[in-house]
C-alpha cells in the first residue's frame, strides 16, 4: 500500500499541489485523474522522489519516502516499477537489453536466466521474439509494452503509469488497460495510473483521485463516478459527446 | 558559467563520482567512450595536425628573415609551439566541438526523453552511469590523442618545411632535436589531462540539466562547446602559469 498524506508542492509562485492525500491499496487499480495542468503527473513524480514536495509525505507499505537522501531510497526504488509517458525507452539499447538492464544492474544472475526472465516479460505484453529489435523500430503501442515489459522485470511491488495510453488508438488503449489491470491482480502490485482517458476511468478505475486546480476534489470508483454532484469532476467526465450521451445509462 | 551554475556543476561531481552499481557494466561503457572519444577523434586530430605543423614551419621561415638566424631555429621553435601550445590547445578544442557537442546533445536528449527519469526510478545514480565512463575514457584518450598530434604535427612541419624549401631536412631534424626539454611533454600531458576532463564534464553538464525540447537541446550544446573553448583557454593560462 502506497500512502500520501498532505502533499504540497510549488513551481516558483504557482502552487501546483495543495494538501493532497490518498490510500493506494495493492491489488487494485488506482487511478489518479484530472484534465491538464490538474497537477497530476507532478503528484505522481512526488511520490516516486523525480519532485521533492514542499510538505507532506509518501510511505510505502509504512516506510516513509520522502525524507530519504538519494541511496537511502535505492532500496524501494529496486521495488518500484514505471511506465512512463513516452515510454522513455533508452534508444541506444534493443528491447532485450532495455528489458534486461535493471537485471543487470541490481542481480547476479547468470546471462542464460536473466534471459529467460526477458522473454517471460516479452511474453507477458504478447511481444514474444522481438528482442533484437530497437525503439526506433517499435509502434507506439509497442513501445508502451516493452515499457511494460522493463518495469515488471524486477517484479516491481509498486507500479506506475503516467498516461500509458497518450497518443494510442482506442482499441491498443484497452489492450495497455487490461495488461495493467492483469499485471496488477496477479501480482498483487500496487499500481497507480495518471491519466486523463475516460475510457480508462470506466474500464479499469478501483479507486480513482480526481485532482482539479492541484487540489483533491473527489475519491471513489468508476461505479461511482458518474453519480456525484460535484460540477468540476461531472465536466471533466462528461465533457466528450458520447460520455455526455452515455450519462443516464451509467 | 555563473556562480549558481558552478556550484551545481560541482554538485553534479560530487554525485558523478558515488561507487558505481556495478563496476563490470561501468568498465564496458567506459571502454566504448573511449573508442568514440579516442578512435573516433583520430583521424580529424591527424589532420589537422599534420597540416598544422606545416603551416607553422612556413610561417616561421617567413618571419626569419635575418641570415644570422640559423634555420635549424625553424625546427625548434616549431617543435616548442607544437608541444607547449599548439598539439594541447588546438586538438581540447577541436575535441570539445565534436566530442563536446555529441555528449551534450545525446545526454540532453536523454533527459527530455525521461530516459533519465527511468534511469533514477530504478535506484541507477544517472549522473555516474552516464557521465563518469565519459570522463575517465576523456581524461585517458585526450593525452593519448594529443601525443599522437604532437608527433603528426613535428612531422608535417618536415614535410612542409622540405617540400616547399623552406628548411632542409638535416636542418630540420637537427632542430628539432636539438635543446629538447622533456619537462614540456609533462606540461603538455598536464594540459591534456585537465582539457579532457573539461571536454567531457561541462558538456555533460550541460546536457544532463535541460528542460524543454529539441530547440533546448541544440541550445545545450552550442553553450556546451562555448563553455568548455572559454574553459580549456582559462586552465590553459593557468597550467602554462603554475608549470612554467
Amino acid at each position: 500500500m502506497i500512502e500520501i498524506n498532505n502533499i504540497h508542492k510549488s513551481f516558483g509562485d504557482h502552487k501546483v499541489l495543495e494538501g493532497i492525500s490518498g490510500k493506494f491499496e495493492a491489488g487494485v487499480t488506482n487511478l489518479i485523474i484530472g484534465g491538464s495542468g490538474s497537477g497530476k503527473t507532478t503528484l505522481l513524480k512526488c511520490m516516486i522522489g523525480l519532485h521533492q514536495p514542499e510538505q507532506g509525505s509518501v510511505t510505502y507499505d509504512g516506510r516513509e519516502f520522502t525524507g530519504l537522501n538519494f541511496d537511502e531510497r535505492i532500496e524501494i526504488r529496486k521495488e518500484i516499477g514505471m511506465l512512463f509517458q513516452g515510454s522513455a525507452l533508452f534508444d541506444s539499447m534493443t528491447v532485450e537489453e532495455n528489458i534486461m538492464f535493471p537485471l543487470n544492474m541490481f542481480t547476479d544472475h547468470s546471462y542464460k536466466e536473466k534471459l529467460e526472465r526477458v522473454n517471460f516479460c516479452l511474453e507477458r505484453v504478447n511481444l514474444e521474439g522481438k528482442n533484437k529489435l530497437f525503439p526506433a523500430e517499435l509502434s507506439g503501442g509497442m513501445k508502451k509494452r516493452v515499457g511494460i515489459a522493463r518495469a515488471i522485470a524486477m517484479n516491481p511491488k509498486y507500479l506506475f503509469c503516467d498516461e500509458p495510453n497518450s497518443g494510442l488508438d482506442p482499441k491498443t488503449s484497452i489492450v495497455i488497460d487490461e495488461l495493467i489491470k492483469e499485471i496488477t491482480e496477479e501480482y498483487n502490485t500496487t499500481t497507480i495510473v495518471v491519466t486523463h482517458d475516460m475510457n480508462s476511468v470506466m474500464g479499469i478505475g478501483d479507486y480513482i483521485i480526481f485532482l482539479h486546480e492541484g487540489k483533491k476534489f473527489w475519491e471513489g470508483s468508476n461505479k461511482e463516478i458518474a453519480k456525484t454532484d460535484i460540477q468540476e469532476l461531472n465536466d471533466f467526465v462528461f465533457a466528450s459527446r458520447f460520455m455526455k450521451a452515455a450519462k443516464g445509462k451509467l | 558559467m555563473n556562480f549558481t551554475n558552478f556550484g551545481r556543476y560541482i554538485l553534479l561531481l560530487k554525485a558523478v563520482f558515488r561507487k558505481p552499481e556495478k563496476t563490470r557494466i561501468y568498465m564496458k561503457s567506459i571502454f566504448q567512450q573511449m573508442v568514440f572519444i579516442g578512435v573516433g577523434s583520430l583521424g580529424l586530430i591527424a589532420i589537422i595536425s599534420t597540416f598544422i605543423g606545416a603551416v607553422m614551419t612556413l610561417q616561421i621561415a617567413f618571419q626569419l628573415v635575418s641570415d644570422f638566424i640559423p634555420k635549424t631555429i625553424i625546427g625548434q621553435v616549431n617543435r616548442d609551439s607544437t608541444i607547449l601550445e599548439l598539439s594541447p590547445t588546438i586538438s581540447a578544442i577541436v575535441l570539445a566541438g565534436k566530442i563536446g557537442s555529441a555528449i551534450s546533445s545525446e545526454i540532453g536528449t536523454m533527459r527530455v526523453t525521461e530516459q533519465i527519469d527511468a534511469l533514477e526510478i530504478m535506484g541507477i545514480n544517472a549522473p555516474g552511469y552516464l557521465i563518469l565512463p565519459k570522463i575517465l575514457a576523456g581524461i585517458t584518450m585526450v593525452p593519448i590523442l594529443v601525443i599522437i598530434a604532437m608527433a603528426l604535427s613535428i612531422g608535417g612541419g618536415y614535410l612542409g618545411g622540405t617540400l616547399s624549401g623552406a628548411v632542409s631536412a638535416a636542418e630540420y631534424i637537427q632542430g628539432i632535436t636539438s635543446d629538447f626539454n622533456p619537462y614540456t611533454i609533462n606540461v603538455a600531458l598536464t594540459k591534456a589531462f585537465v582539457f579532457g576532463f573539461i571536454i567531457t564534464s561541462v558538456p555533460a553538464y550541460e546536457g544532463f540539466f535541460v528542460k524543454g525540447g529539441a530547440v533546448e537541446v541544440a541550445q545545450a550544446s552550442t553553450r556546451a562547446v562555448v563553455v568548455s573553448c572559454i574553459s580549456i583557454l582559462a586552465c590553459d593560462y593557468i597550467v602554462t602559469q603554475l608549470m612554467l
